[in-house]
């Protein structure tokens, strides 16, 4: 058994310093600005997370922190160290959970903990030990002599999170971990994660553009087309917009929207609705079908969801598939399942 | 941020070790290919069915048109260089390998980890040499069959010239997959450089006696200079007719100057050397 090496010492050393700093961080492509300005910091211990639609700058942004782009403007500090001059110091001090696996298939769990130690120097009295502990946060020991190759998408994700946290980083990267995987591992993976938050005071960083995920973060910033355009708690987020979300659909969207705005509502187009945010939803039901001035087939009355409060900051919908942005070839998710 | 970390405990192995760290990775690296190996028999088996189609097509095949041999087995010419053809396609294949982990995504967990990429490259280049050197040197095993004779030192000079060898060709397979971005591309340089590397090496054919275009290009090719030595100490541990010493004669002439060994060791030592660098900094970019 191994005391993990931070606690006491460590957070000595953190004084003074963010586990993530970043200021007026930006990243040009030619004539693409893919991430604009970014300014936040992250303070250790916390799960923070990148909500937005594919294409929003997300995973530019956390290729940038973690040394893998070179910055256009601005500059990034983890754990005090910067992206650009000390690229290795970084590296040393991250987990990395990309979108796509990086395991090597033909090795099994246990081989690709011992190749990932040697890679992290971790001092060879204590790999043994470190990878034992992985495994078993994971709840992966008893697979630990299995090929990679013979595990489910799930279990390979695990093993991806154990592997990031082997030389007890202080920022583990997370690039949008639960794509492709069912509600039940996802939550499965989320326990992990959150058991490691506690037990090792782990920075968790996250980019994910499911609500649901971004729920689990203490703060939320909201990313679109290359800005943070909204940046707090999930409850202050939904605060700001209102006490209720009034979701009507109407014969003529457009209308509904336009006869709404003018009667001082705030209000937002959805792709198949109109919301409006208001005080008190159930008292206004009334007044608003009124003032739509347009047929009305359903309303729904709710507290609002990060979802609202996304259409509400950029008048747009986050829905999977969207947001045009590059996706990654889909082919490369059969060839990597095999 | 004035944060200064000189403090910090958990850097400092990795400044004073530096090198340990990266004969660490060096090690790992180059394990991961052995393992790898031993885990794809049917690789190591197909591997097989090339040279030894090529020793049978040519030894049988083309004995007859070869013409006069000296009374020497036209077999006993070609399997030098069916050895080193084993060599040179299994240590381009190991190389390619990093081709698959770029589609697999391993790749990744390699170039973003914080080591140097000069370790991962050796790693991987004296990985898939050894491979390749195992490979080379089991094809030895049919040497009594063919009637070539064996001695322990022989066994020994074949095995250091065949790590030489596949040294060099991992390198330079190393530093096109580099450049390659799809398993397509490997097909590409298959066919429009691998194989024209082989057969215009001496590896099939004796060097002598050819039209001047053809051995101006083998005399280009660098395969050529890791093919005579082999086949020069298989050929001084034989015993050779003086008709077949002349008509297989070893060593390169370039304007009736015959380059002597060490040179053409030098010559793909050199080889090895810049493909390396070029692997390096193959890596090393960054977008």
């Amino acid at each position: 058994m191994i005391e993990p090496e931070r606690g006491a010492g460590l957070t000595a050393m953190h004084e003074g310093t963010y586990a993530v700093e970043v200021d007026k961080l930006s990243k040009r492509y030619g004539e693409v600005e893919a991430v604009k300005e970014v300014s936040f910091t992250v303070e250790h211990g916390e799960v923070f997370a990148f909500l937005g639609p594919n294409g929003a700058g997300k995973t530019t942004t956390i290729r940038m922190l973690c040394t893998l782009t070179q910055p256009t403007g601005g500059r990034a500090l983890i754990d005090g160290y910067d992206v650009s001059a000390r690229p290795r110091e970084v590296r040393q001090r991250i987990g990395l959970v990309f979108q796509e696996q990086t395991l090597d298939q033909q090795l099994t769990a246990e081989e690709n903990l011992r190749f990932h130690a040697v890679l992290y120097g971790v001092a060879k009295a204590e790999v043994n030990a470190r990878i034992d502990r992985a495994l078993r946060m994971v709840q992966l020991s008893e697979r630990r002599s299995d090929l990679v190759s013979t595990f489910s998408g799930g279990m390979a994700r695990r093993l991806e999170i154990a592997r990031g946290m082997l030389h007890t980083p202080a920022v583990l990267f997370l690039d949008e971990p639960t794509i492709g995987l069912d509600p039940q591992t996802r939550a499965l993976m989320w326990e992990d994660v959150l058991r490691l938050r506690k037990e090792e005071g782990v920075t968790i960083f996250l980019t994910t553009h499911y609500m649901e995920e971004a729920e689990y973060a203490d703060r939320i910033a909201i990313i679109d087309q290359g800005r943070i355009v909204a940046l707090d708690t999930s409850e202050a987020l939904k605060r700001t917009i209102g006490a209720d979300t009034v979701e009507l659909a109407t014969g003529d969207d457009d209308l509904a929207a336009k006869n709404l705005a003018e009667a001082g509502f705030n209000v937002k187009r959805g792709d198949d609705e109109v919301v409006a945010f208001v005080e008190n939803g159930e008292a206004q039901v009334a007044s608003i079908i009124a003032a739509a001035g347009t047929p009305i087939r359903t309303v729904k009355v709710h507290r609002p969801t990060l979802e609202d409060v996304f259409l509400h900051y950029t008048g747009r919908q986050i829905r999977e598939g969207q947001g045009g942005g590059p996706i990654p070839p889909h082919f490369m998710h059969f060839a990597r399942r095999r | 941020m004035s944060a200064t970390k000189t403090n910090v405990t958990q850097a400092q192995p990795q400044h004073h070790l530096a090198a340990t760290s990266d004969l660490r990775t060096i090690g790992m690296v180059w394990r991961r290919e052995l393992i790898r190996f031993t885990r794809t028999r049917t690789r190591i088996l197909t591997s097989f069915v090339q040279p030894i189609l090529f020793l049978f097509v040519l030894g049988y095949g083309m004995a007859s048109l070869v013409g006069t041999t000296g009374g020497f087995d036209f077999k006993k010419f070609v399997f030098p260089g069916i050895v080193a053809m084993t060599v040179v396609t299994t240590a381009i294949f190991s190389a390619i390998s990093i081709v698959w982990d770029r589609e697999f995504g391993f790749l990744r967990e390699m170039l973003v980890a914080p080591v140097s990429r000069g370790a991962l490259v050796i790693g991987k280049t004296l990985g898939g040499a050894s491979v390749a050197t195992v490979q080379g040197t089991i094809m030895l095993a049919l040497a009594p069959l063919i009637g070539v004779h064996l001695t322990p030192l022989l066994v020994l000079e074949v095995i250091g010239l065949e790590m030489l060898m596949a040294s060099a060709l991992t390198a330079f397979g190393v530093f096109v997959a580099s450049r390659i971005q799809r398993m397509e591309g490997f097909q590409v340089v298959m066919q429009l450089v691998l194989f024209p590397m082989i057969f215009l090496s001496g590896a099939l054919f004796p060097l002598n006696g050819i039209p001047g275009w053809l051995a101006v290009i083998t005399r280009i090719n660098p395969l050529t200079y890791a093919v005579d030595p082999l086949r020069h100490v298989v050929f001084a541990a034989q015993d050779m007719p003086t008709a077949a010493a002349a008509r297989f004669a070893t060593g390169v002439t370039i304007f009736s100057y015959t380059v002597p060994m060490f040179l053409e060791i030098v010559i793909v030592l050199a080889f090895l050397v810049v493909f390396l660098g070029l692997a390096i900094v193959g890596f090393a970019k960054k977008d």
